[in-house]
């Protein structure tokens, strides 16, 4: 070495002093620079590989490296219905009954049925399909059309008393008594008061009885004799606990008075070939996931 | 440090001045090549090692699973649920610094940091292949010719095989070892695996071969913030200047009349990875590595003169040695209430821990009311409620558990019927190792109080059938009724 090293740096200061103490202006290692300037470079063959810049109307600079993440998205969307593909076959091939039976199957179809459930069914029967008002509770044991696997599965496929299909579940409308004339609002009162009387309920005993003839003559072709319901008919069972509708005087009176036609609608109908609203693996997946919560026959 | 005014050429940017540490011998360089070897050891052999759990579970002693979401260290099993155990251990590395920045100053960035390490190896590798400092400097200063391409290739070869080794140990944490290493050689591993060993093996690459002291200088925040621990008691690196001052060449034959001790020989700077020279005090590029100390004693050895002009002292004794008098016992510098305090609150977590470690269940169960809707109203009027049991099943067997439902009233609780949804009986049977969902139904009959109440409290047992010690737990939840 020709020259002694001297191991004192000489380091600037900025000349700012605050008692005594003084601000250095030590320069920034160079390699700093240059991963300032790497970066610069960085960005710009990024925004040209990728997609970057917002165009008006049109989405984006595509990027020559042609990265899409919704073509990502429907890969990955591909890649796993082609997993799905085999136990999907499966589970049309399998007889209804015998879903519950292929743990597999089982498996298959809590989770895409249930998905179903919650995209397709969930409005109007609630995410836990507890039901509302006018759409039944699926989790009870008390079924309008049946609670077997195949009525469940047809009942989604077609539909209730939907106009479009005409495989739909035509199932009686409760008529309307006094919109129609049929009854007259004494006859009406005393059927109320008859079915209170039936379902438990406190009831006027000499309205009820005058009820008892007008039900017999007007009411049992579709609630039966003992107006317990008809699963043909889709008429509900009067004597339980559990009303579509509501089960006080008020609200029985507006049902017999103006009548009552809830509508579901058909899954499988499309106004063309291959429209269909749900698919037969989606049909028998969500009819699998309602029959296994708790009410299926 | 000298200081100037600011002139019109000052530059805004500097490039790196090259360190050659040159090779010494003495106490801390011994130091450093065990701590060296026992901790690369352990880097390198840690994630090799086999336990074995059964055949349900992986037998690698330390594995991070993150597909499974499952930490294992030899007996232990971690769930992602239990994460306060890292998260504590995670304190007491925090702790433990600051106890030992305390007591011994930036003790981890001068023995035991990754970089300090690593860059040690890979200096180690350059001073064999590129000979020592003298050697070096003259290579760096010399052309592109053969010699130094040779060497340069040879060096830089063999840093990327360290690189390499690197970046392969580190992916073995998190997968089966001896599979990864046959699926990394047949091309058969995922891209993850050849990702994250590229980039570790980049990153060791450029920190050890090149940037080695600039990221303590100018990346890490840990020397900033060691600051903060440091105080007058701290045991830290020192040049006894008024011993060696005014420092002076010493002639063979000659007596220096006035001279210090220091005959400015330039030991201590030559081997000193940051390039500095400790006889300007203390610097912010320190790390406290103490090779300037065994190359300091080296030459005070030859020239016959006493030890440790530069050694570890601590400031509180500089007036005292100065004086002459008698300095503090060391002791008595470390155990001070600040690092009695860092001490407490890193031992006080450490038994928490175990505390808990010891007392965790090997069973997890919780329970979820359903809540849409709250009840089912069943025809005859009987009031249902669901709920969703999780049972967490970290035996490393399956078990089948009884699980049953009680109220505070006992003749409610006979009331209560219960049902596993899609199974028979009131018994799950839950895999080795595995999070159970199972929906529950309970019945409450027409006119009983739990149909009739808003709420009630009740509570859901889980209980281990068979033989062998008892395992049950419970968790609290509501029945929810008809009442108002």
């Amino acid at each position: 070495m020709s020259k002694k090293p001297t191991t004192k740096k000489e380091v600037q200061t900025t000349g700012h002093q605050w008692d005594g103490i003084e601000e250095l202006n030590t320069p920034l290692p160079r390699w700093w620079l240059w991963t300032f300037y790497i970066c610069i470079i960085w960005g710009v063959a990024y925004s040209i590989a990728m997609p970057a810049w917002p165009i008006f109307a049109s989405g984006a600079t595509p990027g020559i490296l042609g990265s899409s993440t919704r073509a990502d998205v429907q890969a990955e969307i591909d890649k796993f219905a082609a997993m799905n593909k085999a136990v999907e076959e499966k589970l049309v091939a399998t007889d209804l009954t015998e879903i519950a039976k292929d743990p597999e199957l089982v498996d298959y179809t809590r989770n895409a049925g249930g998905a179903v459930f919650r995209t397709w069914c969930a409005q109007c029967h609630g995410a836990g399909a507890g039901g509302n008002a006018g759409f039944p509770s699926l989790i009870d044991s008390d079924w309008l059309h049946g609670g077997t696997i195949e009525q469940i599965y047809t009942d989604i496929q077609h539909g209730i008393r939907d106009p479009n299909d005409p495989d739909t579940n035509p199932s009686a409308q409760m008529p309307a008594h006094l919109d129609d004339e049929l009854l007259e609002p004494e006859q009406i009162a005393d059927v109320v008061q008859y079915v209170l009387q039936i379902s438990g309920q406190e009831a006027d005993a000499e309205k009820a009885s005058a009820g008892a003839e007008v039900f017999a003559d007007n009411c049992t072709a579709c609630h039966g004799e003992d107006a317990k319901g008809m699963h043909e008919t889709g008429a509900p069972n009067l004597t339980d606990a559990i009303w579509l509708y509501g089960g006080d005087a008020a609200t029985i009176t507006k049902t017999v008075e103006h009548g009552r036609a809830g509508v579901m609608p058909s899954w499988s109908y499309g106004s063309s070939e291959g429209t269909a609203r749900l698919s037969e693996v989606q049909i028998r997946a969500v009819a699998s996931y309602v029959h296994s919560l708790g009410g299926g026959e | 440090m000298s200081s100037t005014e600011p002139t019109d050429d000052a530059p805004l940017y500097a490039a790196r001045e090259p360190v050659f540490p040159k090779r010494i011998s003495g106490k801390f360089r011994s130091l450093k090549w065990i701590l060296m070897a026992l901790m690369l050891g352990i880097y390198y052999v840690l994630p090799l090692i086999r336990y074995n759990r059964g055949p349900a579970l992986p037998d690698q002693a330390v594995l991070l699973d993150l597909a499974n979401r499952r930490f294992f260290f030899f007996g232990l099993e971690i769930w992602p649920h239990e994460f306060y155990f890292v998260a504590g251990l995670l304190i007491m590395a925090g702790l433990g610094l600051f106890l030992f920045t305390s007591a011994l100053g930036r003790v981890w960035c001068g023995y035991a940091c990754p970089q300090t390490v690593w860059t040690d190896l890979y200096i180690l590798v350059e001073r064999w292949v590129e000979g020592d400092r003298n050697n070096r400097i003259r290579l760096h200063r010399q052309p592109w010719n053969a010699e130094k391409i040779r060497k340069r290739l040879t060096k830089w070869g063999l840093w990327l095989l360290i690189g390499l080794a690197t970046g392969g140990a580190w992916v073995f944490y998190f997968t089966d070892a001896p599979t990864l290493v046959h699926d990394l050689f047949t091309g058969e591993a995922s891209p993850v695996a050849y990702t994250t060993i590229a980039v570790a093996t980049a990153t060791t690459f450029a920190f050890g071969g090149f940037a080695r002291e600039q990221m303590c200088i100018y990346a890490c925040p840990w020397p900033r913030i060691q600051a903060a621990m440091m105080d007058e008691d701290t045991i830290t690196i020192a040049y006894r200047e008024w011993r060696g001052e005014p420092r002076g060449k010493l002639h063979k034959g000659q007596v220096a009349e006035g001279q210090g001790d220091c005959i400015d020989c330039m030991a201590c700077f030559n081997v000193c990875p940051m390039g500095i020279d400790i006889r300007n005090g203390q610097q912010l590029e320190c790390i406290t590595c103490g090779l300037c100390i065994d190359a300091c004693n080296e030459i005070m050895d030859k020239i016959g003169k006493p030890r440790g002009l530069v050694g570890y002292m601590a400031l509180k004794d500089e007036a005292n040695e100065r004086a002459g008098n008698k300095v503090t016992n060391i002791w008595k510098h470390v155990l001070r209430p600040r690092t009695l305090l860092y001490f407490t609150l890193w031992g006080g977590i450490g038994v928490a821990l175990v505390v808990a470690l010891v007392m965790r269940s090997p069973l997890d169960f919780n329970v979820t009311p359903n809540r849409d809707p709250l009840y089912v109203l069943q025809p005859d009027g009987t009031i249902r409620n669901i709920y969703t049991m999780r049972i967490r099943n970290k035996h490393g067997e399956t078990v089948e558990y009884r699980i049953s439902a009680t109220t505070e009233d006992a003749a409610e609780t006979q009331a209560l019927k219960l049902t596993l949804e899609g199974q028979e009986g009131d018994t799950v049977t839950v895999p080795a190792d595995q999070l159970y969902n199972q929906r529950l139904y309970l019945d409450a009959g027409p006119g009983s109080k739990l149909a009739g109440t808003n709420r009630t409290d009740i509570r859901i047992w889980v209980e281990q059938v068979g033989e062998g010690e008892p395992v049950q737990d419970s968790a609290n939840t509501v029945f929810n009724g008809k009442g108002k």
